[in-house]
């Protein structure tokens, strides 16, 4: 016989139990030897998705419409398989920023703004609440059934149950002191709460045990196995149709949607994220849970659809079917299985409540509430010198609030509605928070008002559409509203928004929640700019594995470190801080905290310790309070700016450098080119020599072979053959001397003997030396000299050289009889200038720089013979560029040429001249 | 390391394998009121469905690299 008092002493029973493991759990956690470091820990800790809507809202569910329960758990076995690009990079994120709740994540991802935070915890709240209010309707109704033992008593529905309504207020009190000792006894660091995870593991145990229990008992032992439940069924019409359950309009689409919004639950909904990702003590245990979690979420709905048939075939009067686990036992009078069923029914409930409103304080504490006390300021909260106690008691305010905001939703809207319909509508509230989140992990673009856009727009979707109807229903509001839409506008109506029917109201409102949530994220994101904040924050999230450790703070304060230090006191308590400066002081090769230096990074340090208590919101906002505010400084600007100039004049330096390098190139390659030239040059010489040279010898030598073979020839002959033979061996004596000469004074080996010269009588002389030769082809020969004319440096056998070969030159090309030869010296600027003019054929001036190289000759050589060596002006150019003057030519052909060079003065004639 | 990130592509092609296998059009196939072996059609074709794909998660997982 189950009287009341038994089943109030289990459930205290199995209560105290949890109690002891959370204890235990946490002694050895402080021991340093932890429990639940463990994968299969790890993912029983996740089956805290199983909740009393699984427990018994899946059977009631199957019942309805078949397989309509699976996609809750297909959706997360889905979800889970992507954990290496998901759940991987939010939990090396959640590390690394110190990360307390998704309202702290979603604050963080978008440059920590307290706003979006303080949206995200009001979104969780009221979107959590239907699903606690499941929680109380659940337990107190399992507790009422179980009280009309033996009984099976079908839960009425309406306005008068004041029964169950303070049932489930006593269980809502109750439930709200569990929590608070579970989860605030303490403030965590990380907000890692091992205790609370044991008990949650072994409650998943527990659940999934008694279900089994029930399962097995159903199937085998009312029934003669699965064919026997299935078989019996099939045979009638009614439950046949739960076998196929696709034929139904809209079935397929709500059941693709349930998926996808079960999928976002397992990540968002803030006991899964408290549970798999600020829990987690190892990344490597997603490697397991990865199979073991859907290994369990299908064992435990296996027998789903046996008992919710069984329950049918039994009840055939029409018993609440939401409630078959417990009285298909009760039934049959198994008053152990009755009572095993019924504490796990109460574990499903617990553990889902301990955690879920635990994940929900901490988000109202540090993103609610904190943001605003500490900007209110008559409160001058930043001065209290003790938060630990105020954080505690804000967080077991807000579990009571939340437990009696659930009772009061309950009272409310509960009762109208199946168990697992009243949870999806919590579903799609979390499911807004998938855009902003997952969208934001990957790409930077994101920005803090498209996440607030965006979830407004989804946000006020979700309660237009799903909350709205669920109150009507209730009778709170007229079904007016729902039935006809407001002020009769019909393509109004919330659950049918623009004419869309068919669907059921959560897949509906999912439809258009999403399409308002992703289109104002994207919108307000793609037209908008972003803070600084935002995108140092955006990309520390999206690249969190490309620069592992590497971060910073966008802001560049600084604090004096005692200032600090007594700020994490404040928060931590007095020891930790100053265990923590210790170890950050010994991290940075300092001997004590006392000599630490207030600049950006210890106040990046303390800001990640404190947010790893209340939030990075709210750590960012009390760090300012004790920092000097310095929106970057005139001395950060400067270094920063000096970076950047470094990094440009280093560029600068290698652009110069690669100049020179390209200038040098093409230096390298002009003297390459020189030098091939000169080599082409000098083969060329070469050539022109030896053919020079072979052809006075070929003469000589035919004149010879002559003389040598005729020893009969004429004396006449013989003699004019031989003055040939001496003329052609003179020439060649000649071209010897001045190809050595040559080459003497190409190599700079030519001796000189400057001196001081008087050019006029040098002129004279060679005049004199020459007139011979004038006389011979009659050419006459006028000089004309300055007087006084200053002395100039120079070697007098060269320049006697020179003159004597421009003369010869004169005569040789001068008509003979009309010739005329005129040598003009003056002085010009620092040197002294001589012309020989003549009135001979001229030179074109195409030739006219030709004629100084070696062997050049003016004239066909074909037609005429060559009268010199072709090597005369060569040589003479190079003494007079030798001696530091130049050599040139004016001529036009018919009106003769003219030759002149410039010699320099006497150095100290030049500097009596300069001195002029 | 490469082997880790190779065992995440899996898990995502496992994850595609999924998202076909419980949708339209192929769930439809299995929408009819039948039993195998004394169990309905669906019903036996998702779990299934569902523990083979646990199965490749596990042995891709727990293999050793």
């Amino acid at each position: 016989m189950l009287q009341g008092w038994l089943v109030v002493l289990a459930s205290f029973g199995y209560i105290g139990l949890l109690f002891a493991i959370a204890w235990y759990a946490d002694r050895r956690a402080r021991a340093g030897r932890s429990m639940i470091a463990s994968p299969v820990i790890y993912s029983l800790s996740l089956a805290v998705y199983a909740t009393a809507w699984t427990f018994y809202g899946s059977v009631g569910r199957a019942a309805h419409d078949g397989v309509g329960f699976l996609p809750i758990y297909i959706g997360p076995t889905l979800m889970i398989l992507l954990w290496g690009f998901v759940l991987r990079k939010m939990l090396r994120i959640t590390r690394i920023a110190r990360i307390t709740s998704l309202a702290d994540f979603a604050a963080s991802r978008y440059g920590k703004s307290a706003l979006l935070g303080g949206l995200v915890t009001v979104i969780a709240v009221i979107g959590i609440l239907p699903y606690i209010s499941l929680q109380l309707k659940a337990v107190s109704s399992s507790f009422e059934i179980l009280l009309s033992y033996p009984e099976v008593v079908v839960p009425e529905r309406g306005g008068s149950m004041p029964f169950l309504k303070v049932t489930a207020l006593y269980v809502a009190m109750f439930m709200a002191l569990f929590a608070i000792a579970f989860g605030t006894r303490q403030v965590d660091v990380g907000e890692r709460h091992e205790g609370m995870v044991a008990a949650i593991a072994f409650e998943s145990i527990v659940k999934l045990v008694s279900f089994l229990a029930v399962g097995i008992y159903v199937t085998f032992g009312l029934f003669d196995g699965f064919g026997d439940v299935f078989g019996r069924a099939a045979a009638r019409p009614d439950l046949a149709k739960l076998m196929a359950p696709f034929a139904t309009e809209g079935a397929l689409a709500n059941w693709a949607w349930m998926t996808v919004l079960s999928m976002f639950a397992i990540v968002f909904l803030p006991r899964q994220f408290q549970v798999a990702v600020i829990e987690n003590v190892d990344e490597r245990h997603l490697n397991t849970a990865v199979w073991l979690f859907p290994l369990y979420m299908l064992a435990i709905n296996l027998f789903v659809l046996p008992i919710a048939l069984g329950g049918l075939l039994t009840f055939s009067w029409g018993a609440d079917a939401d409630s078959f686990v417990l009285s298909l036992p009760m039934y049959h009078r198994q008053e152990a299985l009755t009572l095993l069923v019924f504490v796990g029914g109460i574990s499903a409930a617990t553990g889902m409540v301990i955690v879920e409103t635990v994940a929900l304080s901490t988000m109202v504490c540090n993103d609610l509430v904190m943001p605003i006390l500490l900007r209110w300021k008559r409160l001058d909260l930043a001065r209290r010198a003790d938060f630990t106690r105020l954080l505690l008691d804000i967080r077991r305010g807000a579990i009571v609030a939340i437990l009696l905001l659930g009772y009061f939703y309950f009272i409310v809207a509960g009762e109208a509605y199946a168990l697992v319909s009243i949870g999806l509508i919590s579903f799609a509230a979390v499911a807004q928070f998938a855009p902003p989140l997952l969208i934001g992990l990957y790409w930077k673009g994101g920005s803090r008002n498209g996440a607030l856009a965006g979830l407004l727009a989804g946000f006020s979707v979700w309660l237009y559409t799903l909350l709205l109807p669920a109150f009507a229903r209730s009778g709170w509001l007229g079904m007016d509203l729902v039935e006809a839409g407001p002020l009769g506008i019909d393509w109004l109506r919330p659950t049918h928004l623009f004419g869309l029917a068919v669907l059921d109201p959560v897949t509906h409102s999912m439809i258009w929640s999403m399409i308002a949530n992703v289109g104002a994220y994207l919108a307000v994101s793609l037209t908008g700019r972003q803070s600084v904040a935002e995108r140092h924050q955006a990309r520390l999230f999206v690249d969190v594995f490309r620069e592992p450790g590497k971060r910073g703070t966008a802001c560049r304060a600084t604090a004096s470190a005692g200032a600090l230090q007594s700020l994490l006191s404040r928060f931590l308590g007095g020891e930790r801080a100053a265990d923590l400066f210790r170890a950050y002081a010994r991290s940075r090769g300092v001997r004590s905290a006392d000599e630490l230096r207030g600049d950006p990074d210890l106040l990046a340090f303390a800001e990640l310790q404190l947010a790893g208590t209340i939030g990075a919101a709210s750590a960012h906002a009390m760090v300012a309070t004790v920092a000097q505010e310095q929106a970057p400084g005139l001395d950060e600007v400067m270094t920063i700016i000096d970076e950047a100039s470094q990094v440009i004049a280093y560029s600068h330096e290698l652009e110069e450098k690669q100049r020179e390098l390209e200038a040098a190139t093409a230096g390298l390659k002009a003297a390459n080119e020189r030098l091939k030239e000169l080599d082409r040059l000098k083969d060329d010489f070469i050539s022109t020599v030896t053919h020079e040279l072979r052809t006075p010898l070929t003469s000589i030598r035919a004149f010879s072979e002559i003389l040598h073979d005729n020893a009969d020839i004429d004396p006449a002959e013989r003699h004019r053959f031989l003055g040939l033979i001496i003329k052609e061996s003179e020439r060649l004596t000649r071209l010897i001397n001045q190809v050595l000469d040559l080459a003497k004074l190409e190599s700079g080996l030519a001796e000189w003997q400057n001196a001081e010269l008087d050019l006029n009588e040098i002129v004279a002389d060679a005049v004199g030396s020459t007139s011979q030769l004038f006389k011979g082809r009659s050419v006459a020969i006028e000089t004309e000299v300055a007087a006084a004319l200053p002395p100039v440096s120079a070697d007098r056998d060269r320049v006697m050289q020179v003159l004597l070969n421009l003369l010869s030159n004169a005569v040789k090309f001068s008509p003979a009889g009309t010739g005329r030869v005129r040598v003009r010296v003056e002085p010009e600027g620092n040197c002294v200038r001589v012309d020989v003019e003549d009135n001979g054929v001229g030179i074109e001036a195409a030739q006219q720089a030709a004629i100084f190289e070696k062997f050049r000759q003016v004239g066909d050589t074909l037609t005429h013979k060559p009268a010199g060596t072709g090597l005369g002006l060569a040589i003479c150019r190079q003494i007079v560029m030798r001696l530091g003057g130049r050599l040139w030519v004016k001529s036009s052909p018919g009106a003769g040429s003219v030759f002149s060079f410039t010699l320099p003065l006497a150095p100290h004639s030049a500097a009596a001249l300069a001195g002029e | 390391m490469h082997a880790s990130s190779r065992k995440r592509q899996q898990l995502v092609g496992l994850f595609l394998l999924g998202c076909l296998m419980f949708n339209y059009p192929l769930i439809t196939l299995f929408d009819r009121p039948e039993l195998v072996l004394g169990v309905p059609l669906l019903y036996a074709y998702l779990f299934g469905a569902w523990a083979l794909i646990i199965a490749i998660v596990a042995v891709i997982v727990e293999r050793r690299d």
